[in-house]
């Protein structure tokens, strides 16, 4: 399933880089310790987090995640949007809190396009 | 006993980059760099894997707590060899800075997300072999050592 996929069923608001919401989504992982996604993730995964500093998109893009989602309408910072855009790792937003909002994609996950 | 790193005749590669302490903008600029070197190298991907994890949170710990450090990369034909050297406060007990868990990281660097006390547990766990020295008030240094064939 592709990121746009998961946007549309889910309504997320994209803050950035939507040229790469055709990225393919392996899988995803919930957290806000850095050491914890970075252990535990892998390419291709959806990150969802409360984080909203640069230092997110690093790890995304060490990590070759295909998006990151913020969860409980938080809003990515000014200079976490630039890097993302360089980087062209999308952003999203959604309104949901992460239990919510990881429960929601699981599902998604287990159904075919 | 303290391992040092020295070229042999197995030497396919060798460069070094350099870290800038305190600075969160930049964190993760060489990790990503030495990411790519290796995958562009054909290494096998969990072998990039473990390189990126145990790169990327010694470059942490270097921008959390040191005034700035080096990592120097070395790929032989049977590992890869990651030394990261510091200058800054150095780690006065090593077996409790080794306990996953234990931080001295202060509430800035936690809110980040970071200083969960997992940096050098993850280290050592992704890492085929590990040396870790230091000395109080000069600084740090790390040795993690990568099998090339896992």
């Amino acid at each position: 399933m592709n990121l746009e996929t998961i946007v549309k069923k889910l309504g997320l608001e994209v803050r950035c880089a939507p040229e790469n919401l055709k990225n393919n989504v392996t899988g995803g992982y919930t957290g806000d310790l850095l050491s914890d996604v970075i252990a535990n993730s892998h390419e291709g995964y959806i990150w969802i987090t409360r984080q909203v500093h640069q230092n997110i998109v690093a790890v995304a893009s060490l990590k070759e995640h295909a998006g990151i989602i913020l969860i409980n309408s938080c809003e990515p910072t000014q200079e976490t949007l630039e890097k993302a855009r360089q980087e062209k790792i999308p952003i999203m937003v959604s309104s949901m809190p992460a239990f919510e909002l990881t429960g929601k994609i699981y599902n998604l996950l287990g159904i075919k396009d | 006993m303290k391992i040092t790193v020295s070229e042999t005749e197995n030497t396919l590669y060798r460069d070094s980059f350099e870290i800038e302490g305190g600075n969160f903008n930049k964190a993760g600029i060489v990790s990503t760099s030495i990411k790519s070197l290796l995958k562009q190298m054909g290494l096998a991907a969990e072998v990039v894997r473990k390189c990126a994890i145990v790169c990327y949170e010694s470059e942490i710990n270097v921008v959390s707590y040191a005034r700035k450090g080096v990592v120097n990369l070395t790929v032989n034909a049977e590992t890869v060899l990651i030394e990261v050297v510091d200058e800054g406060p150095g780690i006065p007990n090593i077996d409790l800075a080794m306990q996953q868990g234990y931080s001295t990281a202060d509430q800035k660097i936690r809110e980040m997300g970071f200083g969960a006390g997992m940096g050098l547990h993850n280290i050592n766990s992704y890492s085929d072999a590990f040396d870790i020295s230091s000395e109080v008030g000069k600084g740090a240094r790390l040795l993690m050592t990568i099998n090339i064939k896992q």
